[in-house]
Parts: C-alpha cells; sequence; structure tokens
C-alpha cells in the first residue's frame, strides 16, 4: 500500500459567502487507506469544506485534489472516484433493498452483472437475504446506516466521504458500524469522516478540530492528548473549542 | 442511455408505490372531467317557476302553455295574488313568478302593449339572468308567432345563431379548461413535488455527488411527468369525445404537439418552483397558490377574460393556461390550423424558454 501517497491535498482552502469565512485557509493532507477524522462543532464550517472536496460546492480561494483532480476544474472526475454517505443514510424508503442497490449501482455505471455480484456480496456480508425484497422503510435504523454505507462503496471509490455518519444510532450498532469502517479502510479505501461522537474520535488514523471556519488541531489522538495533556479526546475538544 | 432508463424506472417505481400520487395522476382528471361535464353547468333544467294570472284569458294560457311545454321549467304553483309572491320566494323552491296584469289579452290587442313581470329570485344572479333570458325569449317567439298573421311595416328580426356551440352546452366550455388545469397540476406540482421530496429525504444530495449532471438528474425526474401527462391528455380528449360528444373539429396531431408544448412549460413551472422550495409542504402550497388559482380563476377557464377588470386583464396575459386555452378551444371547436394560433404557440414557446433559463439560474446559485 502507497502509505506516503496523499489522496486529498488541501492547500489555504477558502469559502466565503459574502464577508463570512465559512473555511478560512484550510491545509491539510490526507494519505491513502487512512481513516481521517474531520470534527469540530456545528457550524464550525466542515460540512461548507467537506461540499468542496466532494466537488457540490466551488471554493473561494485556495487549492485542492481529491483522488488526484483538481476540485475546480474536474469535479467530474472527482465524483467517479469517491462515495459519500449523509448525515440522513438517503437511501429510497419506497424502494426494496434490491432496487436501491441497483439504482445506485447504475447511477455510477456498473454493469447489470457487476451489480447482481456486488448485491449478493453485500447481502451476504449484512445478513438481509430475508428483506432484499423489503421496502427500506421497513428496516430498522441501523440496517439502513448499514445498508447506506455498503451502497456508497458499491463502486469500489478511492475514497468515501461520510457526513456524521452516525447520527442517532445506539451505541452497539455504531460500535458495528466503526467495524465496517476499519474493514473498508483495511480494503484500501480511505475514510473522510466528520463527527461530533467524540469517542469515535480514538478510532480514527488522525483527526483535524475545526473552529471558527479554522483547522486548530491536526494529529493522532494520540498526540493530540498528549499535547493539550488530557485523557479523552473530548477534552482535547472542549479545550479547543472554548478557546 | 442505461443509467437514463434506470433512473426512470425508479422514478416509476415512486409514483406507483405512492396512492396519493396515483390519486392524482389518475383519480383526479377523470373525477374532474365528469363533474364539470354533468355536474357543473350553466344550463338550466326544470327551474321551478309559479304563474300570478291576473288575466286569465287566452293569451296568458298560450304562453303559459308554452312555458309549461319546454324542458327547461317546470310550473309548481298558480297563485292568486300578489301579496304571495315573496312568500313563495322565501320558501326558496321556486325560483321565478310571471306575473300577468289585468286584461293582459285585451290590452295586448287594442293597445298593442301589454306586460308581463319576471320576477326572479337573484340570490343566485348568473341563474337569475339566464331564468330571465329563457323567459323573454319565450315571450318573444310568442310575438313573433302573434305578428305573423299581422303584417307590420319595418320590422327588425334579429336572427342569431351560436356558431361553434349551437347548444350552448357548457362542456364544451369545460373540456378545454379541465385538460389545462390537469396538465399543469399533474405536471407542476407532481414534479415540484418529487424534486423537494429528493431534497428532503437528503438523496437529492447523493445523485448530486454521483457522476450524474445535474440536467440529467432534473430531466430523469421529469420524464416520467412528460409520459403520464401526456396519458393523461389523452383520456381526457377521448372522454370529452366519446361521453361528452364533444367535438375535435382540427387536427389531433396539431392537439397533441400544443398539448406536449403546454405540459413542458408547466415541468419547467414545476422545476422553477423546486428550486425555491426546500420542503414537499411548500412546493405543495406555492403550486396550489400560485399555479392553480390563477389557473382556474384568470384562465378565462371559468371566467371570461373579457369581462374582468383591466389590471386582472392585464395579469392574465402571464398566465401560461390562458394561451393554451385558446389554442385548445381554436383547435377543438373552431377546427382552426397552426397558422391561427401561432401567436398563442409562440407566447407558451418563450415563457417555457424563461421558466427554463431562470431554473438553470437558480440552480447554479444554489450549487455555489
Amino acid at each position: 500500500m502507497m502509505k506516503d501517497n496523499n489522496v486529498i491535498q488541501v492547500e489555504n482552502l477558502s469559502k466565503l459567502f459574502g464577508d463570512f469565512a465559512a473555511v478560512n485557509q484550510i491545509s491539510f493532507q490526507v494519505k491513502a487507506g487512512e481513516i481521517f477524522g474531520f470534527l469540530g462543532a456545528n457550524g464550525a464550517g466542515k460540512t461548507t469544506a467537506m461540499k468542496m472536496l466532494i466537488g457540490i460546492s466551488s471554493p473561494t480561494s485556495g487549492k485542492a485534489t481529491v483522488a488526484g483532480f483538481d476540485v475546480y476544474k474536474e469535479t467530474e472526475s472527482i465524483k467517479k472516484n469517491i462515495g459519500y454517505m449523509s448525515q440522513k443514510f438517503a437511501l429510497y424508503d419506497d424502494l426494496t433493498v434490491k432496487e436501491n442497490i441497483t439504482f445506485f449501482g447504475g447511477i455510477y455505471g456498473l454493469s447489470k452483472k457487476q451489480i447482481d455480484q456486488k448485491r449478493c456480496e453485500l447481502v451476504e456480508e449484512l445478513g438481509l437475504q430475508e428483506v432484499t425484497n423489503s421496502l427500506v422503510a421497513s428496516l430498522p435504523l441501523g440496517w439502513k446506516q448499514k445498508l447506506a454505507f455498503s451502497v456508497s462503496l458499491l463502486h469500489e471509490p478511492k475514497i468515501v466521504f461520510l457526513d456524521e455518519p452516525t447520527g442517532g444510532v445506539d451505541p452497539i450498532t455504531r460500535r458495528q458500524f466503526w467495524e465496517m469502517i476499519y474493514k473498508a479502510a483495511h480494503n484500501g479505501t480511505t475514510i473522510f469522516v466528520t463527527t461530533h461522537y467524540m469517542d469515535e474520535a480514538e478510532y480514527c488514523d488522525r483527526v483535524s478540530i475545526m473552529v471558527n471556519g479554522k483547522i486548530e488541531a491536526l494529529d493522532t489522538p494520540k498526540k493530540l492528548k498528549e499535547h493539550y495533556k488530557t485523557d479523552t479526546m473530548n477534552d482535547v475538544f472542549l479545550k479547543l473549542a472554548r478557546g | 442511455m442505461k443509467r437514463f432508463i434506470g433512473f426512470v424506472r425508479k422514478e416509476f417505481y415512486h409514483i406507483f408505490r405512492d396512492k396519493r400520487s396515483l390519486f392524482i395522476l389518475f383519480g383526479m382528471p377523470i373525477a374532474q372531467i365528469l363533474l364539470f361535464g354533468f355536474a357543473i353547468t350553466n344550463e338550466i333544467n326544470n327551474v321551478d317557476i309559479a304563474i300570478l294570472d291576473q288575466a286569465n284569458d287566452v293569451a296568458s294560457k298560450e304562453i303559459i302553455n308554452k312555458i309549461a311545454a319546454s324542458k327547461h321549467f317546470s310550473i309548481v304553483d298558480i297563485i292568486q295574488q300578489e301579496s304571495s309572491i315573496e312568500s313563495i320566494f322565501k320558501k326558496g323552491k321556486v325560483k321565478a313568478v310571471l306575473q300577468f296584469e289585468n286584461n293582459f289579452g285585451n290590452n295586448l290587442i287594442k293597445e298593442k302593449q301589454a306586460n308581463v313581470q319576471v320576477l326572479t329570485d337573484a340570490t343566485d344572479p348568473n341563474m337569475a339572468s339566464t331564468i330571465s333570458n329563457y323567459i323573454s325569449s319565450i315571450l318573444k317567439k310568442y310575438q313573433q308567432e302573434l305578428n305573423e298573421n299581422i303584417s307590420i311595416d319595418y320590422q327588425i328580426i334579429p336572427q342569431s345563431r351560436m356558431v361553434y356551440n349551437a347548444e350552448l352546452k357548457s362542456v364544451y366550455m369545460f373540456v378545454p379548461g379541465v385538460m389545462t388545469v390537469i396538465l399543469m397540476l399533474v405536471s407542476a406540482m407532481m414534479t415540484s413535488i418529487s424534486i423537494t421530496r429528493e431534497k428532503e429525504q437528503g438523496t437529492m444530495e447523493i445523485l448530486l455527488v454521483s457522476p450524474l449532471k445535474p440536467f440529467q438528474v432534473i430531466i430523469g425526474k421529469v420524464f416520467p411527468y412528460i409520459f403520464l401527462s401526456v396519458i393523461n391528455a389523452v383520456v381526457i380528449v377521448l372522454l370529452s369525445i366519446f361521453v361528452f360528444n364533444v367535438p375535435v373539429n382540427g387536427s389531433l396531431f396539431l392537439l397533441g404537439i400544443e398539448s406536449v408544448l403546454f405540459i413542458i412549460t408547466s415541468l419547467a413551472l414545476g422545476i422553477l418552483i423546486s428550486t425555491i422550495s426546500a420542503t414537499q409542504q411548500t412546493a405543495m402550497m406555492i403550486s396550489l397558490m400560485g399555479l392553480m388559482l390563477p389557473t382556474i380563476l384568470l384562465s378565462g377557464f371559468i371566467f371570461p377574460i373579457s369581462s374582468m377588470p383591466l389590471p386582472l386583464q392585464v395579469i392574465s396575459n402571464i398566465i401560461p393556461a390562458k394561451w393554451f386555452i385558446i389554442i385548445v378551444k381554436g383547435i377543438m371547436l373552431k377546427g382552426i390550423g397552426i397558422g391561427f394560433v401561432l401567436k398563442e404557440t409562440l407566447i407558451l414557446l418563450l415563457m417555457t424558454l424563461l421558466f427554463i433559463g431562470v431554473s438553470v439560474k437558480k440552480y447554479k446559485i444554489r450549487l455555489e
């Protein structure tokens, strides 16, 4: 694995809304195969930053490449190489599990054969055999979340962006979900995850903490805790957020 | 192309699994056309009237017989004195009273002039004036029959003939209107709701992050509605031809082309609405208040534009439905060709381009 290869490279990236800098000159790199935690309080600018990286919002200034493609000019190529899962675990409630998989596989240009194969793997892995033909609406939240994550990985993206992927699910499901994340990372997928559960920050290889549009800290959880002389990431976060 | 088919298939799943949208799509058009065709009508039939005959002579009897023979009226009461007129109106059943003066027949022959009073219950003004017109025409006819035997010099007898709708059937009026309303409803409201639903669910974001381009997403979403709207238009035309015997005098092909144009206009409006509303609820409210009401009230569907106050007449010009109704009436009832509706067609086309342009601009701003 090319550990030193940066799949996300961000330099002085900013996004202004009028005079307000939602994202203020942030710089960081994410290495291939890494689990990168992107932390920040609500309104700190992490969603805006993420939107620029996934190609649905164009930056005001600065430089950034994702999977080697420029966020200004090559958003189409970026989109082909990334997966995305939002905090709403957005799947179609009125479609069955099978139909959702077919649809999302289809829009990423997978062939019918590839889709069928992926679907079988995925259904078996998640233990969804009983419910493949049930509407997603009837699934418990935890299952939807896992399914949404697997769907975002269908086209084997280089990087997957997870926007608060564990909102509203119970601790056990969250734990299981992180096991899936580890597995994906182990298979070489880079994980870029935003969260505000600080215990989850401990699971990341490196975390960045955003406060008021700026990245105030970026390191491994262990080093951050040492540096701020605390026992938990929660305390690190509170120290930073309170200034 | 394969992606597009997959997308459209998904869209059909949404539509066919949602009972509410299925009802709006297919129940509504049929219900509306039947309602307007059968129940809501401007014609009067079997209206109850009373007679106060103070003359009681040959002439008055002849007129009463004529009225009794007409299918428009049924005489339910013969009253004896003027004082009972008010009480009979108050009961509400009788809509008109016909009062002959004393010596009606004598006056008619000797004085060459006699008076009949037609009293109508004007709590429903449209009805009252229609009744009064119908009775006057019966009286006029009687007068003409009398005059046939006596020659009067210099008499003008107007011969009016209603062209295109000789029997003044109101269903002729309603078919173009209902068709317009339905196409507007299905195309604009349903698409704006279905697009905002994706926003609400968060799936729109997923689609935008996918390699699909925004315009592919939008076209994929509206395509099923073009298809379903065309089916609706066909159903409405078939219903009006076979159930209500409304003629299609012009070219069915032209009617089809114009309908597709109007469907696209409405879809563009639907897309525009979806760009300015964040939730399905908002989209529905804007569609209902901002589109349906003006379409019904200001398009000339129910109220004639020429009798509106000037400001409303001006406003009616910006309502796409107004132009489409003119086109449909022209083609169906008058049987005119494209040459006569060129102006209206161009206006619709321009409106469509404008709506699409504004939507694209709004969409881009939102993405920024």
